[in-house]
């Protein structure tokens, strides 16, 4: 296998990889020295995501993936490859690559690890434990955003759960963290270890096929057996895994048809969709606060994209025979997620919620199958990280001072904690899909796009009822998810109006103490981000929808 | 009839064979003569020596012991006795390495520290582990198994009652009693069905002891196949009862639990080791599947369906309860005692896997996951006993706090536990998933996903064992945890193994035990 090696990715994930082990060295009195190495890890990390966020081409990619989007058949195209091999038995390389889809959400990393360990300054006990538990966490992150081979992502994927367990049980909200840490990651795994069954399936699979017709196995492979991932997605495209009647199931049956559902939801349970999202408000309101803006800010896009990635990109066939009813979940995320939103006095249960309801816009967009829609769904992502990470940020903020998240206790903050509660209320904007801000460049595409339905080529490659069937009721889905608007709304504006208007109880919180200029600094970085997307969305649009033309072209045009 | 299969005579080959082994009884000559002659001052050295010792009889096997990918027939050497191929060549290396360790592990340990006879007959055993893993006959197959059996009863009941009265120590020499007597009482039971059903194949097969032989000719032999089944079904027994396969397994936790601590590691890791090396290649050559039957005949006997079938099912009966009862351990030593239950269960998820893939995953997945595991519990092992011996109390409730009192005894159980888990960076996820891997292949994909469900109820309560260590709060947590040189030693060396084995080392060690799994499928 040719070796390419340009080092920004793997200088991306050993940032913090080197300076967790670093930091298990070193005398756990030295706090200060300990935070500075892990701002320093995350912040050299950020500063190369941005480097790769700047100058990825994606004109080459929109003219590499041509093939893909005319034709639906040829090779992803990844820029800034990493790759040498790894396991040569198994077909397993160490292979880090972007798209465009990937890109962002890499930069997105980065502000929000780089935030997290910012507003983590003031932690205390056992810092050494908790910054190296939190480097591990965004390393594994990382990992996952940028691996092109299933192995590989699969390993990052549970490397990033386990420190999430560490530190949700050992640092954060004493009530609930014991319950909610166990939940979280039972859930987790349990989605994806059945996915990892089911990518094994494929990768024999794939390895067969490719064994049977040798002529069809992409050149960039050594082998036939490979966990590569453009791989087992070419085998994809050329119908490796439509034989009928799989398991003896009945002609309509596929092994892409019956493993869909298990490796999309498997991993869009991280992705918060209805009934598995369970684990989702709990994690977020007994994490700390950190850990909350990377749980909710990035752990939660790394469900989506695995799931586009190993779902619709991996399983074409797949995603067009299930995502027409899977569409009906991401619909109740939307609605019921802002119902029960509206619902809680808890300040942190109220985005915890949020959060549940804006991940369904995401899986809505991705179901959508069309360009507008998953381009919308890939700013989503973005959007909702940033504001998510900002909000918590915020709450936390608010936390520390009145010790008390009961939203009807509190109130007047703004008189005492100004910045904050712009920032708040610009997330909360945001939130709503206010024009000029980013909430509404990703929200407006999707809900044009479920208004489109399904396009008319991808319906006609894969003629099952639920397909045809899935164009009459998308209008339908669209308008009913537009409620889900109007009750972010809602209960943006009565959080806002609780917690930081009204009056100010000076005997209740006597002690306000002012907001450390590390807290500022993630305050300012993130809030740019929202108002810079909004006002130029072109920064990040061309890029995403040059990595989602080619998987409209996969689903249109495999077999 | 078939003809017969022939040895490799070459001497040379035959002594680099058992040359492990051979050190091995020069190493406890030495101990014992160490022991005798040298005054109590000086006693540490016995066990540096033992262990030393052994460390460096494991990396000469690694260096001498011939594996060279031939055939099977070159392969057997001393008349038949034994195969010096891969397979045998890996588990030589893990049962040395880890048979050191363990020695190291002793000398902490205030019961065994100055007993010679300890690290004499830890050596015993692992020479017994040691040549089981490469015996290709039913005798040496036997020997083996009893000389690695009886030094384990013996090690097990090895506590003896103080000479002043002192009543917590006469608690552990009785509990430890009660564990031998257990485990000998269990094992020689078991050792007679093995016996008898190692007999019977002898008869079946017309005369042959060579397994290789006794494979051949009973896939040509026009013999009925119930009475064979019999015999595969007490051999199961015995082996069963060796990597305590439910339902044989009611020994573990109350040997696990009694015996002294280092021998409950190397209980729980050297002698299941060898037993699944030992099962690997019985199964493949006694009860060959199509491709490994060298004689071409149009009716031969496929025996492997059979054991395939059986081994499924008990890899699942084993995991499910292992992990299940499991949730409810309060005692740490038990709960690691049914979590190694459950762990032999997905195992022997590699073993059913063995005969249905012609490239020999499953074998590669068992060696894999055994190399990672000796180590995984030996790092566990280590830690467990810096904590009873400071506490005194060997309840998970009572480790709360111990992140504080020493964090890297802590950090050392917890990489432990993870891997035995399955999570990365840890070995265990490389394991694991050639485990599930290899049973995917082989189209068990049910028995896979059994597996990774059981996989969840396992870290349920692996991660329940890290919380009390990392969240739970305790009066004592001021008092730190001494860790004296050995155990440094033993835990920094696993704690590398067991990371160095998640992520940069698997290539080459995967690669190795490909080539282990390639040897049994070669004729």
């Amino acid at each position: 296998m040719e070796t390419q090696f340009s080092g920004i990715l793997t200088g991306i994930l050993a940032f913090p990889f080197v300076a967790a082990i670093i930091i298990l060295f070193i005398n756990k009195e030295q706090k200060d020295v300990i935070r500075t190495i892990a701002a320093f890890a995350t912040g050299a990390s950020l500063i190369l995501a941005a480097l790769v966020f700047f100058t990825y081409d994606t004109e080459a990619a929109r003219t590499a993936n041509a093939g893909l989007i005319d034709s639906g058949s040829g090779l992803l195209t990844f820029q800034f490859v990493d790759k040498v091999t790894w396991i040569k038995e198994l077909g397993v390389s160490y292979q880090l690559g972007v798209d465009g889809l990937a890109v962002p959400m890499v930069l997105l990393t980065g502000l929000a690890s780089f935030a997290g360990v910012l507003i983590s300054w003031g932690i205390e006990d056992r810092v050494r434990e908790f910054m190296a538990f939190f480097l591990l966490l965004v390393a594994g992150v990382y990992g996952v955003f940028m691996s092109t081979d299933l192995f590989l992502l699969l390993f990052f994927y549970e490397l990033a759960i386990f420190p999430m367990y560490f530190l949700i049980a050992g640092w954060g909200w004493v009530e609930l963290r014991e319950y909610a840490s166990m939940k979280l990651t039972l859930y987790i795994l349990i989605g994806s270890v059945i996915a990892l069954v089911g990518i094994l399936v494929l990768y024999f699979e794939a390895g067969a096929f490719f064994t049977e017709h040798p002529e069809l196995q992409p050149a960039t492979s050594e082998t036939a057996y490979s966990f590569d991932f453009n791989h087992i997605q070419y085998a994809a495209q050329q119908g490796a895994f439509n034989e009928a009647n799989y398991l003896g199931l009945g002609d309509g049956v596929t092994i892409a048809r019956f493993w869909f559902p298990f490796i999309f939801l498997g991993f869009a349970v991280l992705a918060g969709i209805f009934p598995f999202h369970n684990w989702s408000p709990d994690g977020h309101v007994a994490a700390p606060t950190a850990v909350s803006m990377i749980h909710a800010g990035v752990l939660m896009k790394l469900g989506a994209l695995t799931a586009i990635r190993l779902g619709v990109q991996l399983l074409p066939d797949g995603a067009r025979v299930h995502l027409p009813w899977i569409i009906f979940l991401a619909l109740v995320n939307v609605v019921y997620g802002a119902f029960i939103a509206f619902r809680q006095r808890d300040f942190k249960y109220v985005i915890g919620f949020s959060s549940v309801s804006h991940m369904g816009l995401v899986s809505l967009g991705v179901a959508t199958m069309n360009t507008t829609g998953m381009t919308g769904a890939g700013l989503q992502m973005f959007s909702h990280g940033v504001m998510t990470a900002l909000f918590f940020s915020c709450v936390g903020m608010v936390y520390d001072r009145a010790h008390t998240r009961d939203i009807p206790s509190l109130g007047g903050f703004i008189k005492k904690m100004p910045l904050v509660a712009i920032a708040f209320i610009i997330g909360g904007l945001v939130s709503m899909g206010m024009p000029g801000l980013s909430g509404f460049v990703a929200e407006f595409p999707i809900f044009v796009g479920v208004w489109r339905g399904i396009p008319q080529a991808i319906i006609d490659a894969s003629p099952t009822k639920l397909t045809e069937g899935g164009a009459n009721y998308y209008g339908f889905i669209g308008v009913a998810a537009a409620l889900g608007i109007i009750l972010t709304a809602a209960y943006v504006l009565r959080v806002v109006g609780q917690v930081f208007f009204g009056e100010f109880d000076e005997e209740k919180f006597p002690d306000i103490p002012p907001i450390r200029i590390q807290d500022r600094v993630a305050i300012y970085m993130l809030t740019a981000w929202l108002i810079v997307l909004g006002v130029y969305p072109k920064l990040m649009s061309d890029m995403i929808e040059s990595a989602v033309q080619p998987v409209v072209g996969l689903l249109t045009g495999s077999k | 009839m078939p003809e017969l299969m022939q040895f490799n005579t070459d001497d040379t080959r035959g002594f680099l064979a058992i040359l492990p082994e051979i050190l091995m009884t020069l190493l406890v000559l030495i101990v014992i003569y160490m022991d005798l002659f040298l005054p109590p001052s000086r006693r540490k050295s016995v066990g540096y020596m033992a262990g030393v010792g052994m460390l460096v009889i494991g990396g000469l096997a690694w260096l001498l012991v011939p594996a060279d990918g031939l055939k099977v027939s070159e392969q057997l050497v001393l008349g038949g006795m034994v195969r010096s191929d891969d397979l045998a060549k890996i588990f030589k290396v893990m049962v040395a390495l880890v048979g050191g360790l363990t020695c190291l592990m002793g000398m902490g340990d205030i019961r065994l520290r100055y007993k010679g006879e300890f690290y004499a007959l830890i050596i015993i055993a692992t020479m017994g582990a040691s040549l089981l893993s490469s015996a290709a006959d039913l005798v040496m197959v036997f020997i083996s198994l009893e000389t690695l059996s009886i030094s384990l009863y013996v090690l097990s009941g090895f506590v003896r009652r103080p000479e002043t009265p002192n009543p917590t120590e006469e608690a552990f020499a009785s509990r430890s009693a009660e564990s031998g007597m257990k485990y000998f009482l269990f094992g020689a039971f078991t050792s007679a069905f093995l016996l008898y059903g190692l007999s019977l194949l002898y008869g079946f097969s017309g005369g042959h002891t060579n397994i290789y032989r006794i494979g051949q000719a009973l896939a040509a032999s026009d013999q009925d196949t119930a009475p064979i089944i019999l015999a595969l079904m007490m051999v199961a027994v015995g082996f069963g009862f060796k990597i305590s396969a439910v339902p044989f397994h009611f020994w573990t936790p109350d040997v696990y639990e009694g015996s002294p601590t280092p021998v409950t590691s190397f209980i729980s890791v050297v002698s299941k080791a060898a037993s699944f090396a030992v099962l690997t290649r019985f199964l493949l050559a006694v009860f060959p599947p199509e491709q490994l039957i060298s004689v071409p005949l149009d009716q031969y006997k496929e025996l492997s369906e059979i054991w395939v079938q059986l081994f499924s099912i008990l890899a699942v009966i084993t995991m499910t309860l292992g992990n299940i009862v499991a949730l409810s351990q309060r005692n740490i030593k038990r709960l690691i005692a049914y979590s190694s239950i459950a762990q032999a269960g997905y195992t022997l998820m590699g073993v059913a896997a063995i005969a249905t893939t012609k490239s020999g995953d499953g074998a590669a997945a068992v060696a894999y996951y055994m190399f990672m595991y000796v180590f995984t519990n030996t790092l566990f092992f280590a830690c467990l006993i810096l904590f009873t011996s400071a506490t005194g109390s060997e309840t998970i409730a009572d480790m709360a706090g111990l992140s504080r009192r020493n964090p890297w005894v802590a950090m050392g159980i917890t990489i432990a536990l993870l891997s035995l888990a399955g999570i990365p960076p840890t070995a265990g996820f490389v394991g694991k998933f050639l485990l599930f891997r290899a049973a995917v292949d082989s189209g068990l994909t049910w028995l896979a996903v059994f597996g990774v469900l059981n996989a969840i109820i396992g870290l349920y309560y692996y991660l329940v064992v890290i919380k009390v260590i990392y969240v739970d709060r305790s009066p004592d947590e001021e008092k730190p945890i001494d860790l004296p040189a050995p155990y440094g030693f033993v835990m920094a060396a696993s704690t590398v193994a067991v990371v160095l084995l998640g992520t940069f080392l698997i290539g080459p060690i995967v690669n190795w035990a490909s080539e282990a799994g390639l040897d049994l499928f070669r004729l």
